[in-house]
């Protein structure tokens, strides 16, 4: 029975569970959903919410349990089963055909023959009339992420959904963007609809939800209602135990440290039809700080790194210098000879390679610089010293993994990413150049290794932090710049940040972004 | 005169044309089936050897299909469901079927053909100068272009043919979506192969009605080039198809008049334009990206 | 029922090593089948194609079929060894054949254009030459892929053809040999041109067979000790992380067309200054395409390599020994080896994924599931 007594409750699961392998993704899961409640799904990167967000849209079969739908159990066989039933679902990563318009996206989501010009006309009016406008025509590469998930929504709601489920939805939008989101759901809530909100932003959850569920390790650990809670509260639930806040002393003597990282307008020309010019970027990292980047995906971050790390290499010598050599025309192997290290946003298929070992991995990134170490005249390999310093960055940094010298493919995000970080870390770099640190990874890997960037940063090093992760850059940052569509602004000190600055620089609001070459900070 | 030249063209062109455009729908699908030569030949022998014992062209033609659609499944079966390497497994079937058409066909080496004829429209086909080209080739060669624009309009005005050019774009997408990735690529693969099969038939009951060892001579691999070309469209496979079989004949023309360039060199003129063709469009980066079907040649295991 | 596929953690080193095994024998029950859809028993023809060509070798007298093993086995081997190190770095070279003649014809410039030329160094001469033209030939699709992104697989295998056409008209027209009666074909090689045989007493077998030893074990070591080698692995696997590594792409797409190129090119120099003794149209044979099912059976390992090179050319002589005893054609030779492609790729889906059948639709209370 629902909370109000009016009848059977819009969504209820019990016992639901699904193993993959050896692992169990759901175990034994309950949830209530009622009819007009915005309910949130709360837990943190692994904690089974996709995944059972999955089962009830049908993409995934559940191993036992049972769903029932106002109050009659169903089983939700495909995606166009949950369709029919009425359940709407926004996925966090998105299933949209880049070659294709946003009309033709829509249609292939709706079962139906209905010609696509018909469909172009509703998906228009709707989008507007729900405050997310939309040109049905548009190619979908062309259009930003924001606008892409206006897609996800519209035709979710054009098939007239009672249940939508939102999967982080706002993990890609700026703060602004966001706002604009909760208005639409407000609406939908007032229509009658129900939500299924997942997320690990407790204050959004707080902010919007009328009831919660938090998972953690697959199993449902209790229902509430997130007003009723504190965010404190909450994250205990999510993560179990105390959380050791970050800790950020400030240092002294910061402004008269010479700058290790130097870029100098640093311009760069899209290298595929889909990706984000750069445009006269500055900025300089001086030895004991840490600058994070700041910035919505797909305006550039990428680019960015791949200019920064010398993957991409510059026409100018002195667009880039790490120690105050000229290093443009370098490639990454030259810049990490210099003292810089790198870690890309993707893990598997750029940071390391998915199907070697960890000792290859590190040795991937270090084969010249460790050059004595690791490699016998003739350009043999020197396994045993691979092996031993693999050993002990997975000791230094608690990497939990099955066997002594897994796959990369095998262990977790979260361990791999510490794995990668230590990697980087344990030749104590000078410069430090980090794309998304702590993306997809669980807060307890998260905490160390936001701690150990800001123990490299004050040791002497230069550490750069490329985060789309707000509270992370305000955690650990001594400066934030926005990046937006290829321009970077000027960097604001911590203390004077705010999350509405910092989100208006994002959604490009703000002149900070014109074109500037003077020294900043 | 002139009309005879374009006959020869068009017949020249069919096969490519056909086999082309098989493939075209199966990399619409995302998959890259690097064994239409093997599929060809297969279907060659088997027209022809089946259009001997019955006596029947037509019952060859089927025959080459159906054996060019089975054939076909051998390699989806390996890519398709046990996630082989789409390359390997191509070259493996293009292996095999060479290898298998030459042994089944080592006792059809020698006999007299059996022509798929003509047809005939009473009062069309007299006409001149059109006469002949339009009304009266051989079935094959209406049967190339209608499919030419029939594949056109369903990749480009049905939806089921939008569903096949989302599973080629994305298919991870397409499967969150509910859209069954493996069986629409089976079908696709399995058209693939017809149209291999189709080709070889022609080769064997109307190009040459014979049956000569390695007779599609590379022709699988030039329909290859032909889908890469024409930037994966049916219409632009068309003009492809007629480029080449312009070069084809113009080298057999310039051999049999004699002139002074050795007829080994004339004879390799098809392959060097094929290469020169592939180098010309790949130089536009851009214009490859936009059109290549994204999921091309990439494993999908679905997630159940 | 449906098949469903589950990634493994981890490679499994178990299949890694059962796979080849497993596709071997998979390929003898498949052949058995079309034996006996021909009309022949098929143990009879298992047993020419498998059994037969080896029964002398263990009479120490009687050593000439390892020889006639080891002359079809070292151009196979050779050029495998090449196509491993492509295909482990996702460069897809299937011009190997192109090579091939390329080699024999640019090593064959001496004997042919300069036959008075005698001496002790024509050999070694010939056979670096070999090299350097199929080297060269190789590095033909190399620059297109690099410089204008064109398909090496394309490129490539168009070229076979122009070589082909090319070595015909080379043995037909200007190297034909004068006192040939018109047959095609260039002037046999003077002595000093010709690869010399290991032990002549016993056998043909000449030192083409302890080139492509000494090849696979020289790829080997770079492959799996040596820097060089780890590049090859990392450039093939993910090419971003090999960016990320500061690996260049263009250089290895280079290095791997022109080793290989090179690799086949002293094949092809082999066959034609070995055995053949001169250049002619019909060198070749198809060894070029045999080879990549060679490398693949031997799992893109040079060691392993050496083995799958002497299973295939043990066909080869199998096909021509059964096509004497029970009358099968020797091209169901040429069906085999492709069924034994098939085979191995079939059998190394089991090293990446567990296989699961299906019986019935998941149920609430579990799938009835069985494992493979």
């Amino acid at each position: 029975m629902s909370a109000d007594g009016n009848g059977p409750n819009l969504l209820e699961v019990r016992g639901l569970t699904k193993i993959f392998g050896s692992l169990k993704a759901c175990d034994n899961v309950d949830l209530t959903v009622g009819k007009g409640e915005i309910h949130a799904l709360l837990g943190e990167n692994g904690a089974g919410k996709s995944t059972l967000v999955k089962m009830l849209f049908g993409s995934l079969e559940p191993y036992s349990g049972e769903i029932c739908w106002n109050g009659a159990p169903v089983r939700i066989g495909s995606p166009s089963a949950a369709k029919k039933l009425g359940i709407g679902m926004v996925f966090q990563h998105f299933s949209l055909f880049e070659a294709l318009s946003a009309a033709e996206n829509i249609a292939l989501s709706l079962d139906d023959q209905t010609p696509i010009s018909t469909i172009a006309a509703k998906a228009q009016a709707l989008s507007y009339s729900y405050g997310l406008p939309l040109d049905p025509y548009s190619v979908v590469g062309d259009l930003s992420v924001g606008e892409r998930q206006r897609i996800e929504i519209i035709r979710c709601l054009l098939q007239k959904p009672e249940l939508i489920i939102l999967d982080e939805p706002t993990s890609v939008l700026t703060p602004q963007e966001a706002d604009k989101l909760f208005e639409t759901l407000e609406r939908l809530r007032s229509e009658g609809k129900s939500i299924l909100y997942i997320s690990h932003r407790l204050e959004e959850v707080k902010r919007m939800c009328d009831g919660a569920t938090v998972m953690r390790h697959g199993k449902v650990v209790g229902h509430t209602d997130p007003r009723k809670e504190t965010a404190a509260s909450l994250a205990r639930m999510m993560v179990g135990s105390e959380v050791h806040a970050v800790v950020r002393d400030a240092v002294e003597g910061m402004d008269k440290a010479e700058p290790l990282l130097e870029i100098r307008n640093l311009n760069r020309k899209p290298a595929t039809p889909f990706s984000t010019p750069l445009k006269h970027i500055s900025l300089n990292v001086r030895a004991g700080e840490v600058i994070g980047i700041a910035g919505v995906a797909g305006n550039g971050q990428g680019e960015f790194f791949e200019a920064v790390s010398g993957e991409v290499t510059q026409q100018d010598a002195g667009t880039i210098r790490i120690r105050g050599k000229d290093c443009g025309r370098l490639g990454i192997t030259g810049r990490r000879l210099l003292g810089a290290a790198f870690v890309p946003e993707e893990r598997l298929g750029h940071g390391a390679a998915p199907r070697m070992k960890l000792s290859e991995n590190l040795f991937l990134s270090r084969y010249a610089t460790d050059r004595k170490a690791f490699l016998a005249p003739g350009g043999i390999i020197k396994e045993g010293a691979i092996d031993s310093a693999t050993q002990r960055i997975i000791e230094e940094m608690d990497v939990r993994k099955s066997g002594r010298d897994p796959e990369a493919a095998a262990l977790s995000g979260g361990n791999l990413q510490k794995f990668i970080v230590g990697r980087e870390l344990d030749r104590r770099p000078t410069v430090m150049v980090v794309n998304q640190p702590t993306w997809g990874v669980d807060a307890g890997a998260a905490a160390k290794i936001r701690q150990s960037l800001i123990e490299l940063a004050r040791s002497g090093s230069a550490v750069l932090v490329i985060s789309q992760d707000l509270d992370e850059l305000f955690e650990i940052s001594d400066a934030i710049a926005v990046m937006h569509n290829g321009s970077l602004s000027n960097p604001l000190l911590r203390a004077e940040a705010t999350f509405e600055k910092i989100g208006l620089l994002m959604g490009g609001a703000e002149p900070g972004h014109a074109d500037h070459t003077v020294e900043v900070v | 005169m002139l009309e005879q030249i374009i006959i020869t063209i068009a017949t020249a062109a069919t096969p490519l044309l056909i086999a082309a455009i098989g493939e075209l729908v199966v990399e619409r699908s995302g998959v890259l089936n690097l064994g239409v030569e093997g599929m060809m030949i297969m279907g060659a022998v088997s027209g022809f050897g089946v259009a001997l014992t019955t006596g029947s062209p037509w019952l060859g033609v089927f025959a080459a299909i159906i054996v060019g659609a089975l054939f076909s499944l051998l390699f989806g079966f390996l890519t398709l469901t046990l996630v082989t390497n789409q390359v390997a497994t191509g070259l493996a079937l293009t292996l095999l079927g060479v290898g298998l058409s030459g042994m089944i066909g080592e006792t059809l080496v020698g006999q007299p053909g059996v022509k798929l004829e003509n047809i005939y429209i009473p009062g069309l086909t007299e006409l001149p100068f059109v006469g002949k080209l339009f009304f009266g080739q051989d079935p094959i060669f209406y049967i190339s272009i209608v499919l030419t624009f029939a594949v056109a309009w369903f990749l480009f005005k049905t939806r089921a043919g939008l569903t096949l050019r989302s599973v080629g774009d994305n298919h991870g997408s397409a499967h969150a979506l509910g859209i069954n990735v493996i069986g629409i690529r089976y079908l696709a693969v399995m058209f693939g192969g017809a149209c291999a099969g189709l080709a070889g038939g022609f080769l064997s009951l109307v190009y040459t009605p014979q049956w000569i060892e390695n007779m599609s001579a590379g022709r699988g691999w030039i329909a290859l080039a032909l889908v890469v070309f024409a930037s994966w469209r049916p219409l632009r496979v068309l003009a492809g198809a007629y480029l080449f079989g312009a070069v084809s004949i113009g080298q057999l023309h310039a051999q049999a008049l004699g002139i002074g360039i050795p007829s080994q060199l004339l004879s390799a003129l098809p392959y060097l334009a094929t290469i020169i063709v592939l180098v010309l469009i790949s130089r536009n980066r851009r214009l490859t990206m936009i059109n290549t079907p994204a999921s091309l040649g990439r494993p999908f295991v679905p997630d159940r | 029922m449906r098949i469903e596929l589950v990634k493994r953690p981890q490679h499994s080193a178990l299949f890694c090593a059962l796979s080849p095994f497993l596709a071997l024998g998979l390929t003898l029950v498949a052949g058995a089948i079309m034996f006996s859809l021909l009309g022949k028993n098929p143990f009879h023809a298992l047993y020419y194609y498998f059994i037969d060509p080896l029964t002398g070798i263990w009479d120490p007298g009687n050593r000439w079929q390892l020889h006639e093993l080891a002359i079809k086995a070292a151009p196979l081997i050779l050029i495998a060894v090449g196509l491993s190190v492509c295909y482990m770095s996702n460069n897809w070279n299937i011009g190997a054949e192109g090579q091939f003649i390329a080699g024999a014809v640019v090593g064959s410039i001496i004997p042919v254009l300069l036959p008075g030329f005698q001496s002790w160094i024509v050999l070694p001469l010939m056979l670096l030459l070999g090299m350097a033209g199929g080297a060269a030939y190789g590095a033909i699709p190399a620059f297109f892929k690099v410089r204008f992104n064109t398909n090496e697989i394309l490129t490539s295998l168009m070229l076979v053809y122009v070589a082909q056409l090319f070595n015909d008209w080379l043995v037909r027209g200007i190297w034909r040999n004068p006192e040939g009666m018109s047959f095609p074909g260039t002037i046999r090689f003077s002595e000093y041109a010709i690869l010399p045989q290991i032990w002549p007493d016993s056998g043909r077998a000449h030192w083409g067979f302890v080139f492509a030893l000494v090849a696979a074990v020289a790829v080997w070591f770079m492959m799996s000790k040596t820097l060089k080698g780890f590049e090859v692995k990392v450039l093939g696997q993910s090419p971003r992380a090999g960016r990320f590594a500061g690996f260049s792409q263009a250089r290895m797409v280079f290095f791997a067309f022109l080793l290989s190129g090179a690799l086949a090119g002293l094949a092809g120099i082999c066959e034609v200054a070995g055995p053949i003794e001169h250049l002619n149209e019909k060198i070749s044979i198809g060894y070029g395409f045999t080879a990549i099912i060679v490398a693949f059976l031997g799992r893109l390992n040079p060691l392993g390599i050496v083995a799958a090179g002497l299973i295939l050319a043990l066909t080869y002589l199998g096909g021509e020994s059964a096509q004497i005893a029970i009358g099968v054609s020797d091209k169901a030779v040429r069906a085999f080896q492709g069924m034994l492609l098939f085979f191995v790729l079939a059998c190394d889906t089991l090293i990446h994924y567990r296989v699961r059948i299906i019986r019935a639709p998941a149920v609430k209370t579990g799938e009835a599931a069985q494992n493979a």
